[in-house]
């Protein structure tokens, strides 16, 4: 029986502790500089990825009342970028984080539809929401969705997404020059959505993308971000990169599948990853201390135990004890527009507090511990076995790689450890497809319940089909 | 005849050009319009006809399908930035319609454009079909708005739309990250500013998330064709488009009468007049081919047409400039297949010869020049600039 294959993408160094700006090569431009997204597409088109992902930012993220600033700050607009990577890509997918709260339905129809021709059928969304008036500040509506609507709206959003991609049929596009019809008469239709959320009418502008449906990735990991993904998404964004917690959460996400009539192949959970690598174990633990303390700065570990803390913790050293007090359990968070992922302070505060004792560690070195943990640290021969492991033992069917240098840092996984993936027969040896979805051998998207016979669609090959 | 001057050429891109059966060309290649190559083509015989800019048309307006015309379009800044990597020397300026959008993604989308152009960034700021207008209500019905803005409003809200991009184009410093090592700073939260912008038809915090672009503020191209639109440009374009008909043949004057009104430097901005050109290799060449794509789709010619052979189109556009006292043209192609060839390698060499086209030149100790260099503008310190 062949091997399980393996799907591997490049995350583009994000706006957080993980990336490393304090390396010698990190320059002011390095973060928006178009020629760093360009090095790492590239670098994941060369080792044959699936797909290279962007993050989104809607509004600069404050800690105490002021702009974060020990940390990465600033990216260019997502999907502007993503546009500018189809035109010197080839085959990589290009995906991007795009939120579904503060965006306009039809104009997120239209900018994935926009991406997906100008790829040739290689866009993917990220579907994320959000409901909080900070980020809302930013937008008209403000903070206008209440926190229990928003996969709710989510849902709707991408509902809407997909019924303006099928508004012209498949075979709508004509371009006949004899006979002047640049479209069939009557294969454009109108799009009324009426949902509670979303109600709009319209007929898109473009024909239906080539791959019918751009990819569509969820991330969220709440029973309802899981349920949501077992209903609408191609693929999940999943923070359980431990083996038992992985196949936990992968059996439990693709076993909601079923009740949606879908496969357990239809739909892809993909952690996000990091790696280190060294010649020796020894060494790559060694590398692996080295980039933590980069990381983790001082000022970056009190930022985090005031996140959960919730206070100024200014007076403590960060190479001494935890603080005594208990964390803020009655205010709003000191940090805001950052992902939670503290949702019990309290209970946190208990966990590294005995953590700390048990192990006599700083405030520093427990948040390396806690934070800084990095997912395959080894040899490429290790790293290359893990990750296959996991995948073959279905703790997921692939890794979102998040490297922690830019734009270089996928350099050395893409050169080492991506032959040692391929002589073990789990990764491919160059792409067969040109499309994103027959990547991921995802199938087809259906169009007017109809399901696509070919699994690359081409815009050529749509025209012929009538 | 006046004098000729010496003048700038933008060219405007839409769908196979600007006659509705352009697209029924052999060779158009229309089945192709939704797909990059088509664009990269296009977009490289601007360039190589010397265009300090590359307008990329789009609109709003509601798609429908009409016996023997082209329907649809991508997103103009999709297009413009994917041209952005693979042009080198022409200004990008998508044609955004502003009236339903969220001015903090324009405003970083653009910023971006220009990021990936290496500062070649710009943006036609448009409206959307305003009350009473043909598809107006449709309109407004996707975007979940029930009613569509009149005339007034929609130029209000686009001045502030403008207002607010501006301000997030600035809002990070040039020097906003330090990566001071030493104090653990990677930006100076002091020279990142949030904007504050509270108008009558949204509010914006700020700051923008996308660092200061390389040209610190992309440029704002306006058209100034009716008094609200002029209002508009008059305050706040670098650039403006006019179109001139008969009864109008002073309207480059009253642009830089309104910008003067408006207490700016008339010579800051660059006024570009419309042309809609049809080009043969010689005079009989286009008329031929005129006569062609009007009997497949009878239409209404606009005021201001050149068809005519390289030659003819070459003295008709240095007249044009030299009657109106236009800093440029806007050449909007009948139709791009035939057309751009043409521009490039028949139009624009004779130009050249005669010392008449004002093309991108690099810049010393820089391998591209950016859209305000070509332009003659001064790079922008940001506003909220502080002295240290």
């Amino acid at each position: 029986m062949p091997k399980k294959q393996i799907h591997l993408a490049a995350h583009f160094p994000g706006v957080n502790h993980h990336t490393v700006w304090t390396d010698p090569t990190h320059r002011p431009e390095t973060q928006s500089s178009f020629a760093s997204f360009q090095h790492l597409a590239a670098t994941a088109e060369r080792g044959l990825f699936d797909f290279v992902f962007l993050a989104e930012g809607l509004r600069l993220r404050e800690h105490r009342g002021q702009l974060v600033d020990q940390d990465v700050v600033g990216r260019p607009d997502t999907y502007a970028v993503l546009a500018a990577l189809a035109g010197v890509t080839t085959h990589v997918g290009l995906a991007g984080t795009i939120n579904a709260t503060f965006n306009d339905p039809y104009e997120l129809a239209r900018q994935f539809a926009t991406l997906d021709h100008l790829s040739a059928g290689r866009a993917a969304w990220n579907v994320v929401t959000s409901s909080d008036a900070f980020h809302g500040a930013n937008f008209r509506r403000g903070g206008y969705l209440a926190y229990a609507d928003r996969y709710e709206r989510a849902r709707e959003v991408v509902e809407a997404a997909r019924a303006l991609w099928d508004a012209w049929a498949p075979d709508a596009l004509r371009a006949d020059a004899a006979t002047g019809e640049f479209v069939r008469p009557g294969s454009l239709s109108t799009v009324r959505t009426g949902g509670r959320l979303v109600d709009i009418e319209a007929v898109p502008s473009l024909p239906r993308p080539p791959q019918g449906h751009p990819v569509i990735i969820q991330a969220g990991d709440s029973d309802g971000g899981r349920e949501l993904a077992a209903q609408v998404a191609d693929a999940v964004f999943s923070r359980h990169t431990e083996l038992g917690d992985g196949q936990a959460f992968y059996a439990d996400v693709k076993g909601r599948l079923a009740r949606y009539g879908r496969r357990p192949e239809d739909l892809l959970i993909l952690p996000g990853s990091s790696f280190v690598l060294g010649d020796t174990a020894a060494e790559a633990e060694e590398r692996l201390r080295e980039i933590q303390h980069q990381q983790i700065r001082p000022s970056v570990a009190r930022a985090f135990v005031e996140q959960v803390w919730n206070q100024d913790l200014s007076a403590y050293d960060v190479d001494g004890p935890l603080p005594e007090v208990d964390p803020v359990t009655d205010a709003p968070s000191v940090t805001q527009g950052k992902a939670g992922f503290f949702r019990d302070p309290l209970a946190v505060a208990k966990q590294w507090r005995e953590l700390s004792e048990a192990k006599g560690l700083s405030i520093r070195e427990l948040v390396i511990q806690v934070v800084g943990r990095h997912s395959f640290v080894g040899t490429p021969e290790h790293v290359a076995a893990e990750i296959d492991r996991y995948v073959q033992e279905d703790a997921s069917d692939g890794f979102i790689l998040v490297p922690h240098l830019t734009p270089h840092g996928l350099d050395e996984f893409v050169d080492r450890v991506v032959p040692l993936l391929q002589e073990r027969g789990s990764f491919r040896t160059s792409y067969e497809g040109t499309t994103l979805r027959g990547h991921l051998g995802l199938p087809p998207a259906d169009a007017f319940g109809r399901t696509r016979a070919a699994d690359d669609v081409a815009s050529e090959d749509l025209v012929a089909v009538s | 005849m006046s004098r000729a001057r010496p003048f700038r050429l933008a060219v405007e891109l839409s769908g196979a050009g600007v006659h509705p059966a352009a697209w029924r060309l052999p060779h158009a290649d229309a089945g192709q319009v939704f797909t990059a190559p088509y664009w990269v083509r296009l977009a490289q015989h601007a360039e190589r006809a010397g265009a300090t800019l590359v307008v990329i048309d789009d609109t709003s307006a509601p798609v429908r399908e009409q016996p023997g015309a082209l329907v649809g379009g991508l997103d103009a800044i999709g297009v413009a930035s994917l041209l952005g990597p693979v042009t080198s020397r022409a200004g990008l300026a998508p044609v955004v319609p502003v009236t339903y959008l969220e001015p903090f993604h324009v405003g970083k989308a653009v910023q971006t454009v220009d990021h990936v152009s290496l500062g070649r960034g710009a943006v036609q700021v448009g409206i959307a079909a305003v009350a009473g207008a043909d598809g107006a209500d449709d309109e407004a019905r996707r975007y979940d708005e029930r009613t569509p803005r009149d005339v007034e409003a929609a130029w209000r809200e686009a001045d502030d739309v403008v207002e607010v991009v501006t301000r997030l184009w600035d809002s990070w410093e040039d020097d906003a990250i330090v990566l001071d090592e030493e104090a653990d700073r990677y930006i100076d939260r002091d020279r990142v500013h949030a904007i504050e912008f509270t108008g009558e038809f949204f509010s914006v915090h700020g700051a923008s998330i996308t660092p200061r672009s390389p040209q610190g503020r992309p440029v704002v191209v306006l058209r100034g064709d009716d008094p609200h639109a002029l209002a508009v440009a008059a305050r706040r374009a670098d650039v403006v488009r006019v179109a001139l008909d008969d009864a109008t043949p002073t309207r480059v004057d009253a642009v830089r009468a309104a910008v003067a009104d408006a207490g700016r430097d008339p010579g800051a901005v660059t006024v570009l007049v419309d042309v809609d050109v049809l080009l043969g290799a010689v005079d009989s060449e286009a008329g031929a081919r005129l006569r062609a794509l009007d009997d497949l789709t009878r239409r209404r010619p606009t005021a201001n047409e050149l068809v005519g052979g390289v030659l003819g189109v070459a003295d008709g556009l240095a007249d044009l400039v030299a009657r109106t006292g236009a800093d440029g043209v806007t050449v909007r192609s009948l139709a791009h297949v035939t057309d751009l060839p043409l521009l490039a390698d028949g139009v624009a060499p004779l130009l050249r010869e005669r010392g008449l086209l004002v093309e991108p030149t690099p810049q010393p100790g820089r391998q591209h020049g950016t859209l305000r260099d070509a332009l003659g503008l001064a790079r922008p310190a940001s506003r909220y600039a502080t002295t240290r």
